[in-house]
């Protein structure tokens, strides 16, 4: 099975290379790229105009597999994925039961399997039950394919325990994910503390109280020698702790979600539970801080925390819906209006969606080099499209931004070669 | 003028000239409380459900009042009797109500933002009650009314409003208040009880207890809203009634013809010591009365009554 992707422009930042070519794929890697080439029995798809790069990565997903499907399966997720231009996933482990055995890790590696989409990354439990006690078994979960170790949606409060598993990860080379939360600042918390929480009457989630908690993680790394992954930064003061500890040269990086960069707290207003997420849209000086941390590189990630939840879980009071937004569809579009502002460039932006996550996790692909996986999304950057609940493709609807205009559409993604999805007949 | 709003959630949605026609309003209704039969056809036929989700004494009684003197019908659901306690959804109750007939909801719920949601999804008209410590709109309208018939007016006047401002939605809706009428709002009360002047929505902050009282024109006492601190955010009430509790000396502080408002229940002997009990100072159960006026005027505005 052969695939020429012809005349698209070919961004593949691992290479620094920029120019209109054709894509040769064949046998699920990348084969051939030239500026024109000429294959008898390929199957040809037409990228003139379109933006042809290596397949992005979301760092951060929520499929909520097993143990709440009326929000999200696996499969479901996988297509709102492709239909984002996402050809490789990570899952977040708080599922229920949570993916803290290698059980629950096949299980969900078997459900991938069937739906056939997209690459899914399981992540594993760092404690078991997420309950910040005791650690998994890091190496049976890597043998049943865990690509890393978080207890996400939680933090883990306990340092000496964090410390633990900074450095038992060591020996199966797993990359530990943090989410950073201090809860005795945060608990109790439903928006961002300042401006919402005086608004709207409701107790507020201080920025302190993740920045407290990255800075512990960034002084956990140097005191373990051990690379941390800070999830979805939300704050000015967590991006200038992340910055300092870079310039000490610490092996921390860090992920923002395009909700950061997009809303602020006003988004809340009106008690719109479709934009209470957690951490909480902050104020507009820390959602330029989030911009600028992308643009010059002390966040490495652009990554969605696509957190589904079905009416049951929004339709309701505000103190009583959950957190968490879905984002997988609308990631796109939203990192090309940084584009458009030229806050970065379109190469800059597919690093952040693509080669950056895949080299922070060391998954294969993020790369358009011959002998590469074949993992390819092509997208229209001028195409306009409104966010409707029947555009999205998840099985929830909790978008803070249905009803917008965006730019910017996935045509085809190809996975191992084969394209998954598409917006156009071939 | 024309009165547009549909529900009543928060003083900030009320423009100055709303606020105004509401006042004027309930100033005229009131004087049918004082009848020998305080009693008017004005709500006949209308059912309005009271949804009491915290305990309430004297707000659930007033809207009874309110609404019995204009001859509405009414019904009276707490969470304690209701079908919530089974676990049905607030939504759910209120639809439920709804199509027996309820043209109108009064509620009060210790989640803020309730009554904004199920004005936005019942398509039924809301008066807030008070929403956690958001906001308690009714009860930033009638302390205005007590005002504004005693200084005959509500601006240039410093208003000081002493106590656990940030969970308080009576501080809240009336720092909106005073301050859209033309006022200028002092807060002060222990620290860990006090917003940030950022978020003090436009207040004055004052970590001195004398900086707000001096030269006041009103003086507004708070209680100590303990149930909604989650942990303890002072060392104790003795301390509390020591540093922070209004006194004969301290408001003395405030100009001689000031008034003493609380919004009750109070506390006696922490936030107000017991010799001001009597104080010709006090408005204490004038702001009571006014609140029977007040939402009578809601009542009439929102159900398109005449008056
Ligand atoms: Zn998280």
């Amino acid at each position: 099975m052969k695939i020429l992707l012809k005349g698209g422009r070919i961004i593949d930042p691992s290479q620094e290379f920029d120019q209109v070519a054709d894509l040769l794929l064949e046998e699920g890697k990348v084969a051939a790229c030239a500026p024109h080439l000429e294959i008898e029995d390929a199957q040809i798809l037409p990228c003139q105009g379109l933006i042809v790069c290596p397949g992005f990565i979301d760092l951060h997903v929520h499929f909520r597999e097993p143990g709440e499907e009326w929000k999200e399966t696996i499969a479901s997720g996988s297509l709102a994925a492709v239909a984002g231009g996402f050809t490789a996933v990570v899952c977040m482990p708080n599922t229920k039961p949570p993916n803290d055995n290698a059980e629950v890790t096949r299980y969900i590696l078997k459900k991938a399997a069937e739906a056939g989409l997209c690459r899914v990354y399981p992540v594993a439990c760092i404690t078991k039950g997420q309950r910040g006690e005791e650690l998994t078994e890091f190496g049976e979960l890597k043998e049943a394919g865990a690509v890393a170790v978080s207890d996400d949606g939680r933090p883990v409060p306990d340092a000496f325990l964090m410390r633990l598993a900074l450095e038992y990860a060591k020996n199966f080379d797993l990359p530990v994910i943090s989410h950073a939360e201090e809860l005795s600042l945060s608990s109790g918390g439903h928006v961002n503390e300042g401006l919402a929480s005086a608004k709207l009457g409701l107790r507020g989630i201080p920025p302190q109280a993740e920045a407290i908690a990255i800075f512990r993680e960034v002084m956990l790394a140097e005191l373990t020698n051990s690379p941390i992954h800070i999830a979805h930064v939300s704050t000015k003061a967590g991006v200038e702790i992340i910055r300092q500890a870079k310039e000490k040269g610490l092996k921390v990086t860090a992920e923002t979600a395009p909700h950061y960069f997009t809303l602020t707290e006003e988004a809340t207003f009106g008690y719109h539970t479709n934009a209470k997420v957690n951490p909480p849209l902050r104020s507009e000086e820390d959602r330029q801080a989030i911009e600028e941390a992308l643009a010059d590189g002390t966040i490495d990630v652009i990554a969605t925390d696509h957190a589904p939840h079905s009416p049951l879980e929004k339709v309701c009071e505000f103190e009583r819906a959950a957190f968490g937004l879905v984002g997988l569809e609308t990631a796109l579009s939203l990192t090309l209006r940084l584009v458009e502002r030229g806050s970065i460039s379109l190469p800059k932006m597919i690093e952040l969606l693509s080669c950056a996550p895949a080299r922070i996790l060391k998954l294969p692909g993020g790369s358009l080099r011959e002998g590469s996986l074949a993992d390819v999304t092509v997208f229209d950057p001028e195409a306009r499209w409104i966010v409707t609940e029947e555009e999205l493709n998840s099985k929830s609807k909790n978008s803070p931004f249905l009803g917008w205009e965006l730019k910017g559409r996935v045509i085809y993604s190809i996975v191992s070669g084969k394209v998954v999805f598409s917006r156009r007949e071939f | 003028m024309d009165f547009h709003h549909r529900h009543i959630l928060d003083i900030s949605a009320l423009t100055p000239e709303d606020i105004s026609y509401i006042l004027k309003t309930a100033a005229n209704l009131k004087e049918i409380l004082s009848r020998p039969i305080p009693k008017v056809p004005t709500l006949r036929g209308k059912l309005i459900a009271h949804l009491f989700f915290e305990p309430s004494t004297r707000t659930r009684l007033s809207f009874e009042k309110a609404a019995k003197t204009l001859s509405a019908d009414v019904f009276n659901l707490t969470a304690r009797m209701s079908s919530v306690e089974k676990g049905e959804t607030l939504l759910d109750t209120v639809l439920n109500v709804k199509a027996m007939g309820a043209d109108l909801f009064v509620i009060r719920h210790p989640m803020a933002g309730a009554p904004h949601f199920i004005a936005r999804t019942a398509h039924t008209r809301v008066i807030n009650a008070g929403d956690g410590f958001h906001a308690h709109p009714t009860q930033a309208l009638l302390d205005m009314l007590t005002v504004r018939e005693k200084k005959g007016t509500l601006s240039g006047l410093k208003v000081a409003i002493i106590g656990d401002i940030r969970h308080s939605r009576v501080a809240h809706s009336n720092i909106c208040g005073f301050r859209k009428m033309g006022s200028e709002v002092f807060v002060s009360g222990p620290a860990t009880m006090l917003p940030p002047e950022k978020e003090a929505l436009g207040a004055r902050v004052c970590y001195r207890l004398e900086e707000a009282l001096r030269d006041a024109d009103v003086v507004m006492a708070l209680r100590v809203q303990k149930e909604r601190h989650g942990r303890q955010l002072f060392p104790s009430l003795r301390e509390y009634a020591r540093e922070f509790g209004l006194n004969a000396e301290r408001l003395a502080l405030a100009k001689d013809d000031c008034l003493l408002m609380h919004p009750g229940p109070i506390n006696w002997g922490v936030e107000l010591h017991p010799e001001l009990e009597n104080d010709p100072r006090s408005v204490i159960l004038e702001q009571v009365t006014n609140g029977v006026a007040v939402r009578m005027a809601l009542l009439v505005l929102l159900l398109g009554g005449s008056s």
